[in-house]
């Protein structure tokens, strides 16, 4: 799960990352207060989308007077801000946060992940702040210091002091940077983040280490336990059918295609993608129903294939393990009965109950399309989505 | 033989009480495997589904001689359940639960580490569907009927793909000697590479089919070994073609999100090491045919 900078720099805050001041609006109104409130005499006004790259695209703006505050909540809350990161739908500013402008001298980048090689967290630094880190490790990956931190013991002092030497630092800039190092690591491994990328951590004209921007994203097997970062969930940011089918928890995807696919366990789905693509059509989704769907859970599913008007044809694919396919059978007619599905339907049942399941979608009367193996049913939603193939 | 379980190994159910453990160690039962208990804490010296119930691990390793355990334990508890096995020495632990929080995951795999290389236990999963040696044993939640026992070792991250491998097979005739289902998460128990190493030196197993999926590099690391290390046959195969960068894929672990993550880089970096890889993924079971000479 992702979450505001605003939102980041809260948490971060409390694990004592120092940061400069700053206070959240949803109006102009209130970005001008939060100005007056934080004092000063230059303010950013920062669009607050799940991405990155803000900064191009005029997502962020400095600002040295009220009127230039008002102005600008008022141009960005809103509007979609389309970034290189956000996709050419872009991604809804729907609050701005006013933070107190601070005078720098060095740009620097600091991060952590969870590094899937080494399986353990991963620091990242470098002395070229405000650059994205993919174009560092292209163009100069000399510049990119890291450490690995041993999980047993967690990170510790002497790696935070090697970073920030290597970063060039003077002795008052170092201690600095060591104790933001040591907080932002506490605060990533006591909130189960995921990623965490300070960049620009800036050092200030009187030696102070501070992060001016902060993205993070959770791990969201570990929110049952995080709940004060669970409740920072943002649907707005959220494609609105990704949305609807997290509340159902189901795994969904939108893509550009017009063939509406369900299908159950993650890597089956994307092979079904892959053979759809492979037979000459486009996917309109992932949709990874799970183990155990119950009729109720696979007509929530095709009620939302279908509420994408791109779709021309669905694609069920089941090969049950812990599914049953009498279920998915009776899911499927249930879903034909109250939904009012107007583009052909292509049905492939396999393993536990499948004749059960043949025989009910069989004797339902439904004009469907059948097929045995994966490539038939590719095969055949594709015809259909063409126009090519009609049900029996 | 087989790589991981035969009809003799003695399985521990953590979980068994609960319906889940309860429904699948039903049809482990069923399958032939040699469930000789469950462990659910509190309800020891109980029994369920004509097996003892044991407190904790190491009483239940005392009494029955278990050698492996299958977990049907919550996420929340599920790390502590694997430790648990690893302390009382159980060799092989399967874990099928889905949404172990990483950082978890990490602390288990240190944690496992602590023990010598001699009575280390080996972790399969998490979120995979386990693992089976067709006509001998299941510990895993698979449909048993689709597998046909034979000569082909199969590892698989997702479930569901695994058994349209299975099914395929079926159709050419084609057996599997051992099935294993590594799982979707970020950061698994057993890697490719592990099970690799074990079918090279099963004798029963003659070819390896792999497949993998967007996310990580594990694909790449084990393709890298079979080149210097593997003498029978290896097929493989990379889900997700058509996925999106930077969108999880319903497994935590499939992710584009690094160099190398995508399927066409994987099955690129799979080729170039000498692999034989499965065009799409309706012809697992000709291109296994294939490489056995079918």
């Amino acid at each position: 799960m992702d979450v505001h900078e605003y939102q980041a720099k809260e948490l971060l805050g409390s694990f004592g990352v120092p940061v400069p001041k700053g206070a959240v609006a949803f109006s102009p109104d209130q970005a001008v207060y939060a100005a007056t409130e934080l004092g000063g005499w230059s303010w950013a006004v920062k669009a607050q989308i799940h991405a990155g790259a803000r900064g191009k695209a005029g997502g962020i703006k400095i600002c040295k007077t009220y009127h230039e505050v008002r102005e600008a909540a008022q141009e960005l809350l809103g509007k979609r801000l389309v970034t290189h990161q956000t996709g050419p739908e872009g991604k809804p500013v729907q609050r701005v946060y006013i933070e107190a402008a601070e005078p720098f001298e060095r740009e620097l980048y600091l991060g952590y992940v969870l590094d899937r090689k080494a399986e353990r967290i991963r620091v990242i630094a470098s002395q070229e702040g405000g650059m994205e880190i993919e174009e560092i490790a292209k163009t100069n990956p000399d510049a990119i210091l890291q450490v690995i931190v041993e999980p047993a013991v967690g990170l510790q002092s002497f790696q935070a002091r090697e970073l920030a030497f290597q970063l060039g630092l003077s002795i008052k800039q170092a201690q600095s940077c060591v104790s933001t190092i040591m907080n932002a690591y506490r605060a990533f491994r006591d909130c189960d983040a995921q990623m965490l990328e300070i960049n620009p951590l800036v050092v200030s004209k009187d030696d102070r280490v501070l992060a001016l921007d902060a993205k993070m994203s959770f791990d969201d097997n570990a929110l049952f336990r995080r709940h004060n970062v669970a409740d920072m969930y943002d649907p707005s940011q959220q494609d609105p059918r990704e949305a609807q089918a997290a509340e159902h928890n189901l795994n969904y995807i939108g893509l550009e295609g017009d063939i509406g696919c369900i299908v159950n366990g993650a890597g089956l789905a994307m092979a079904t993608m892959d053979m759809i693509k492979h037979a000459g059509g486009e996917p309109a989704n992932f949709l990874d129903v799970g183990g155990g769907a119950s009729p109720d859970r696979i007509e929530t599913a095709m009620k939302l294939v279908v509420s994408d008007s791109n779709v021309k044809a669905i694609l069920v694919n089941i090969f049950a393990g812990i599914n049953r396919c009498d279920w998915v059978a009776k899911g499927v007619v249930q879903a034909c009965g109250n939904l009012d599905i107007k583009v052909p339907l292509v049905v492939r049942l396999a393993g536990t109950n499948v004749e059960e399941g043949r025989k009910i979608l069989q004797e339902s009367g439904l004009k469907l399309i059948t097929a045995d193996t994966l490539a038939e049913a590719a095969e055949k939603a594709v015809q259909a989505c063409q126009g090519k193939l009609q049900a029996a | 033989m087989s790589i991981l379980i035969d009809e003799k190994t003695p399985v521990i159910v953590q979980g068994m009480t609960g319906d889940k453990g309860t429904f699948h160690a039903k049809e482990m039962i069923e399958y032939g495997t040699n469930v000789v208990g469950g462990v659910t804490p509190g309800k020891g010296g109980g029994r369920h589904l004509d097996r003892p119930l044991f407190n904790t691990v190491k009483e239940a390793v005392k009494e029955t001689g278990a050698e492996a355990s299958i977990t049907f334990v919550a996420p929340a508890f599920c790390a502590d359940a694997i430790m648990e096995c690893a302390d009382a020495g159980i060799h092989l632990v399967c874990s099928i639960t889905d949404g172990i929080p990483a950082q978890d995951m990490m602390r288990v795999k240190r944690y496992l580490m602590r023990y010598p290389r001699d009575r280390r236990t080996m972790m399969v999963g998490p979120n995979c569907a386990g693992i089976i040696s067709p006509g001998k044993s299941m510990l895993g939640i698979m449909p048993g009927h689709i597998y046909l026992q034979g000569n082909v070792g199969v590892i698989s991250r997702s479930g569901t793909l695994g058994y349209e491998a299975a099914a395929q097979m079926k159709e050419h005739g084609i057996g599997i000697s051992t099935s294993v289902g590594i799982g979707g998460d970020p950061i698994n128990g057993s890697s490719f590479l592990d099970h690799l190493a074990l079918f090279e030196e099963d004798p029963e197993t003659d070819a390896v089919l792999m497949i993998g999926e967007i996310g990580g590099p594990q694909e790449a690391e084990a393709s890298a070994w079979i080149k210097d290390n593997m003498s029978k046959p290896v097929v493989g195969f990379v889900a997700g073609l058509t996925a999106p960068k930077g969108r999880r894929m319903g497994h935590a672990g499939a992710i584009i999100s690094a160099v190398g993550d995508s399927a066409a880089e994987k099955a690129e970096i799979m080729k170039a090491n000498g692999l034989t890889v499965a065009p799409n993924p309706s012809e697992f079971g000709s291109t296994v045919a294939k490489v056995l000479g079918l």
